[in-house]
């Protein structure tokens, strides 16, 4: 009990002295995982609202595709994406193995799925409302989306939020595409295990503290916007 | 002789000023042998009719006759089964872009009430400059200004109506559909919506009505569709048609006799 209160406070100070080890972390942890949920909602709110509007053949399988995608276990994420990198993969030659640049790809690959599946689903139940009257205005394909978009703004943003949650919290895809250098590659999650299992509890705990407060603040956003849009617009 | 410039609007006011009939773009609307049906079950039946007038006409019936899906019909919504839809000569589909459609549940963005009036505007290609002016003037003859900046879904079921209905009338139609605009205010609210509906039919505009409400029928109709059971049974001027209807199932619905 009593190296756990002191891990606590070691940690506290850690945070309090702003220590620049534990701000280089965090700095790439947020700048990882911000760019992944960027790159995540340009292909996924487009991706979900047209799957959502435009019949073609395959809509379904696609839908059920993305839910199913929704679920996909980080570790084996990283895995491709490390096959798809390393030297003999297909796109080995990039040289992007062990790089910031290789853990923003397989982010991305684990949350666009969540944010084009949350976006087709509510574009899909605000179309169900929007439909009749925006046919009756005779919009066309471009015009729906983007009513729909817009008018879903709230919900599509707890969406992208919903995507950055998974992807900021999330430790085998960038543990093994990063490879977890230190000063390069090492973000808030995979710096935790590897100091938790080195022993230095301080450290793991002060990140760990980080983490918590953005992934909380995240979902505390993410409640207070859908309230707020709610009781504004209805 | 059709003038360079001259909007439908302008030759409406034009010739309403000296009493006579305006030219209206749309009408006549004639429908002959429309049938609908949703998998097995005919919805509407041989439907056949003549408007030729820019009045108020009412499809009047008991809930289930057919009367939101002939409406639907006309407004290029539903395609028919059988038969055929003239808006003065053109398609539904293409006379959809002179018409504007009210629910019987408001539709509202989740915008403001100006931003709703904005946005049917602009997907109907209003000019930008135009826009504003439009604005004002359908808020004013709405009665509205006060509201403008409300978001629309948070007004009350009265207040969302008149929205839905200022928003249809800034679009200028030709024709204004509205099915059932009223069926779930009180009389307060419906006294407003009628009013409105009222104006927008003295600017010249072709309406089109459904309700099941007789009394609402006697208040707005210059003219009545009849429907029942997806039948069409009585085409009349308003007038004779409450005094004496000649279809049995249509007197009986007048006293009231007819199962909802």
């Amino acid at each position: 009990m009593n190296d756990f209160s002191d891990a606590f406070w070691a940690a506290l100070r850690l945070l309090a002295d702003l220590d620049p080890d534990l701000l280089e972390i965090v700095a790439l942890s947020l700048s990882v995982s911000l760019s992944a949920t960027g790159i995540a909602a340009l292909i996924g709110l487009p991706l979900g609202a047209a799957v959502a509007l435009i019949r073609f053949p395959g809509r379904r399988a696609i839908t059920i595709f993305l839910n199913a995608m929704m679920g996909l276990p980080p570790v084996v994420v990283g895995l491709v994406v490390y096959m798809m990198l390393s030297r003999a993969g297909p796109l080995g030659e990039l040289g992007l193995l062990f790089t910031p640049t290789a853990m923003v790809i397989a982010q991305c690959i684990l949350i666009t799925p969540i944010v084009a599946a949350l976006t087709r689903q509510t574009v899909s139940d605000l179309n169900e409302e929007y439909e009749e009257h925006l046919r009756s205005l005779g919009a066309d394909t471009t015009q729906r989306i983007a009513t729909l978009l817009w008018d879903g703004r709230f919900r599509l943003l707890t969406a992208v939020l919903a995507g950055f949650g998974r992807a900021v919290a999330e430790v085998g895809a960038v543990l093994i595409v990063g490879g977890n250098i230190q000063h390069s590659t090492r973000v808030m999650t995979t710096t935790i295990a590897l100091e938790t299992s080195k022993g230095n509890l301080a450290f793991a705990l002060g990140l760990g503290l980080v983490l918590v407060t953005v992934a909380a603040s995240v979902n505390a956003t993410v409640t207070v916007i859908t309230d707020a849009a709610s009781r504004r617009y209805g | 002789m059709r003038q360079a410039g001259a909007t439908v609007e302008s030759l409406r006011r034009r010739e309403r000023g000296d009493g006579t009939r305006p030219p209206h773009p749309l009408l006549p609307l004639t429908v002959r042998g429309l049938g609908f049906w949703a998998g097995e079950r005919w919805i509407l039946k041989d439907v056949s009719f003549h408007l030729p007038d820019a009045t108020r006409t009412v499809i009047l019936g008991p809930n289930g006759a057919g009367k939101s899906v002939l409406l639907r019909l006309c407004h290029g919504l539903l395609r028919p089964g059988t038969g055929t839809i003239s808006w003065g000569g053109l398609t539904p589909q293409n006379a959809a872009s002179g018409q504007a459609l009210v629910a019987q549940r408001p539709v509202l963005l989740r915008r403001s009430v100006k931003g709703n009036i904005l946005h049917a505007l602009k997907v109907r290609h209003l000019p930008r400059a135009q826009r504003a002016e439009r604005v004002r003037a359908t808020l004013a003859l709405a009665g509205l200004e006060h509201l403008k900046d409300r978001p629309a879904r948070t007004l009350s079921g009265g207040e969302q109506q008149r929205v839905t209905l200022a928003r249809a009338w800034a679009l200028r139609p030709n024709v204004l559909m509205l099915d059932e605009p009223t069926s779930s205010l009180d009389p307060g609210a419906t006294r407003g919506v009628e009013e409105l509906i009222r104006a927008v039919d003295a600017a010249g505009t072709k309406i089109i009505m459904t309700t099941h409400d007789i009394s609402q029928g006697r208040r707005l109709a210059n003219d009545v569709l009849f429907l029942h059971q997806g039948r069409l049974i009585e085409h009349a001027p308003a007038g004779e048609f409450f005094a004496a209807p000649s279809a049995p199932a249509a007197a009986q619905f007048i006293r009231g006799e007819l199962p909802f």
